[in-house]
């Protein structure tokens, strides 16, 4: 099996879908000639013309605009929005427009749309090219938000939301791109969204996280192993909707759960799945929820302290793993 | 044009007409919470319609057009069905606040309430079929107001850029609810903001149905021919208020509406057709008669519907 990058599993599921179905087009800024700024889409211009790959005005209200009416008479659209931090102009097109198609049109219209866009930080992008925007969709009913941690399942994860009909958002942690690699099957596969992974099996604590900090998770597993110390790591792998079977099953397995996301703490992911865990297996709890996650400043300072200040690290896991662990 | 289609035109304003007052009985009975009507604008909605393939063709309504989507194809009865909330209702099934159209099987696009997002979506159905090569065209409708939103821009640009077969249709009735044109824009004709996108900006007066009927059917023939976009601006006035929880008397003089009043496009086209021969005063009988039957059918068997059922709530979120 072909070992591959994150990005390059990325482009590769593009290239294969766009094989497979005439009707898929991309297009987003810079997605064409330069195939993307970080080259995610590059050759695929070359490779199925300026028609199916096109490099549009810089403006992200339409491009997610023009690709619902482009899916509603019969394309598959795929636009990018450079970096995550872009995409609010086209928030009222993807929560009022988008998502709500469907359920105010009384299931007589749909969107099937693949909303691409990179998030996260650690790359020196600063407060405007490194945001995680997970948590603003997560709670969009009529949306689905996937966030790949790895390069296995970005391509089969994009595979499944190129195939709903519905619109789902598929955000690309940046820092994995060309930092993650793994094996990646040639053939074509589809992973079901709204299906978390457990990526690592443990005994002692859980962690449920997503996207880069699955491994920096599986990284910290590693170390505190060595301690004695067995940690089980749940890929959520969906933010919308939430597996909440995995989260559940999980929780009661181990009895103690770190929840780690980049994203800040206030509203976040964390905040919806520790309401599940104490709504539903409380009293399998042996130590109170524990949230380890991006602070609560408008988004990430450019000079590398304040920076690496902000950014969970494997060494941070461990540590609040540590401490939960001795609960 | 032929006598037929402008007997054919002035049956649909006088329908809309019609079904746009009843609506307005209903509201004041109680049975309907808020209307949103067409009056006034019936010659640019029907005569822009019949310049296109009526249900081939795509448009992307925008809660003034009653009188478009009765031209389009709707019923009476959707159309009552729709502003009763019934389970029925084929716009929305009574989710949606009324004059908010879509159809798929018409090719009417379902609209939310935040103003010229439908310029954007008319497009990319214009890159669909450009890239299908299904041979049609989509027109976005929307007031003069929208035209102070980025989506307005960023859609007439992308479109222009990209040459699509597009039709942007702006009825300017001066007002965006209680807002001014002059405190919408600095300029005096909404047309003349197609020259920043490279595109042809065509005034045309929107009471008048037969010339919005050439116009629009100019701009759909260039947009077949993939020579791109145009926009159109057919001037005209609403002669009720924005909505029926609405009192115009607060932002425009009793004069005003009165004189505009004069340039009625129901009254002024069926004085046309009969001065010219084309409306007898048996066919105008029969014709009204005719309408007020559908309008009385309609509202009976929208009456008479069921409302939606609660247990469907949490349905069609998603694909089922």
């Amino acid at each position: 099996m072909a070992v591959m990058t994150y990005l390059e599993a990325i482009r590769a599921g593009l290239r294969q879908e766009m094989q497979r179905d005439p009707r898929i087009v991309i297009w987003g800024e810079d997605v064409g000639v330069r195939g993307g700024v970080f080259r995610v889409t590059e050759g695929l211009q070359q490779e199925f013309g300026e028609d199916r790959v096109i490099d549009s005005p810089l403006a992200e209200g339409a491009i997610v605009g023009v690709a619902i009416g482009a899916a509603i008479n019969g394309l598959r659209p795929i636009p990018e929005i450079q970096f995550g931090d872009f995409i609010f102009p086209a928030m009222n097109q993807i929560v009022e427009e988008a998502a709500r198609m469907r359920y105010r049109s009384n299931n007589d219209f749909h969107v099937p749309l693949v909303i691409r866009a990179p998030i996260g930080g650690g790359i020196h992008g600063a407060l405007y090219h490194s945001q995680s925007v997970e948590a603003f969709f997560a709670h969009v009913p009529g949306l689905k938000v996937v966030v790949p941690g790895t390069p296995y399942d970005a391509k089969g994860l994009l595979a499944a939301a190129i195939a709903d009909e519905d619109p789902v958002l598929f955000f690309e942690h940046k820092a994995a791109y060309r930092s993650l690699r793994g094996e990646v099957p040639e053939e074509r596969y589809l992973i079901p969204i709204g299906k978390a992974d457990v990526k690592r099996e443990g005994q002692d604590l859980s962690i449920i996280t997503y996207s880069l900090m699955v491994s920096y998770a599986l990284r910290a597993a590693e170390a505190l192993a060595q301690e004695g110390i067995s940690v089980e790591v749940l890929d959520l792998r969906t933010v919308r909707p939430l597996d909440r079977q995995a989260i559940l099953e999980t929780a009661k397995k181990t009895g103690k759960v770190l929840i780690v996301h980049e994203d800040n703490k206030t509203g976040g992911i964390g905040a919806e799945v520790s309401a599940i865990l104490a709504e539903e297996v409380l009293f399998y709890l042996d130590a109170p929820i524990r949230r380890l996650c991006g602070p609560d400043v408008p988004a990430m300072p450019y000079s590398p302290p304040l920076e690496h200040a902000f950014m969970i690290t494997p060494e941070k896991i461990a540590q609040a793993a540590r401490e939960l662990a001795r609960f | 044009m032929t006598p037929e289609l402008m007997k054919e035109i002035y049956y649909y304003m006088a329908l809309s007409r019609a079904v746009d007052d009843r609506m307005w009985i209903l509201n004041r009975q109680g049975k309907a919470p808020v209307v949103y009507s067409s009056n006034g604008h019936e010659a640019a909605q029907v005569g822009s319609a019949f310049a296109l393939r009526r249900g081939e063709d795509w448009i992307a309504p925008y809660y003034r057009d009653l009188a478009l989507v009765l031209a389009w194809g709707m019923t009476p009865r959707e159309v009552m069905l729709h502003v009763l909330a019934r389970a029925a209702d084929p716009n929305s099934g009574g989710r949606q606040m009324p004059a908010h159209w879509g159809m798929r099987r018409l090719h009417i696009l379902s609209g939310g309430s935040v103003v010229a997002t439908q310029n954007a979506h008319a497009t990319g159905i214009a890159l669909a079929s450009k890239m299908l090569k299904d041979g049609r065209v989509a027109v976005a409708y929307f007031g003069e107001g929208s035209t102070s939103q980025g989506e307005f821009h960023e859609a007439l640009n992308f479109a222009a850029v990209w040459k699509l077969p597009v039709v942007f249709f702006n009825e300017n009735n001066g007002y965006a609810i209680s807002v001014p044109q002059r405190k919408q824009m600095a300029v005096v004709d909404v047309a003349a903001k197609a020259a920043g996108y490279g595109i042809p900006g065509v005034i045309v007066d929107g009471n008048d149905p037969v010339k919005v009927w050439e116009v629009t059917r100019a701009a759909a023939e260039r947009a077949r021919r993939g020579e791109g976009p145009t926009l159109i601006e057919a001037k005209t006035y609403r002669f009720v208020p924005h909505s029926s929880d609405d009192d115009d008397r607060a932002y425009r003089s009793r004069e005003e509406v009165m004189e505009w009043k004069k340039r009625d496009p129901l009254v002024t086209f069926e004085q046309r057709l009969e001065a010219e021969g084309i409306l007898s005063a048996e066919e105008k009988a029969a014709m009204a008669k005719q309408i007020r039957d559908l309008v009385n059918d309609a509202t009976d068997y929208a009456e008479k519907a069921a409302l939606p059922d609660p247990a469907t709530l949490e349905r069609y979120v998603y694909a089922e």
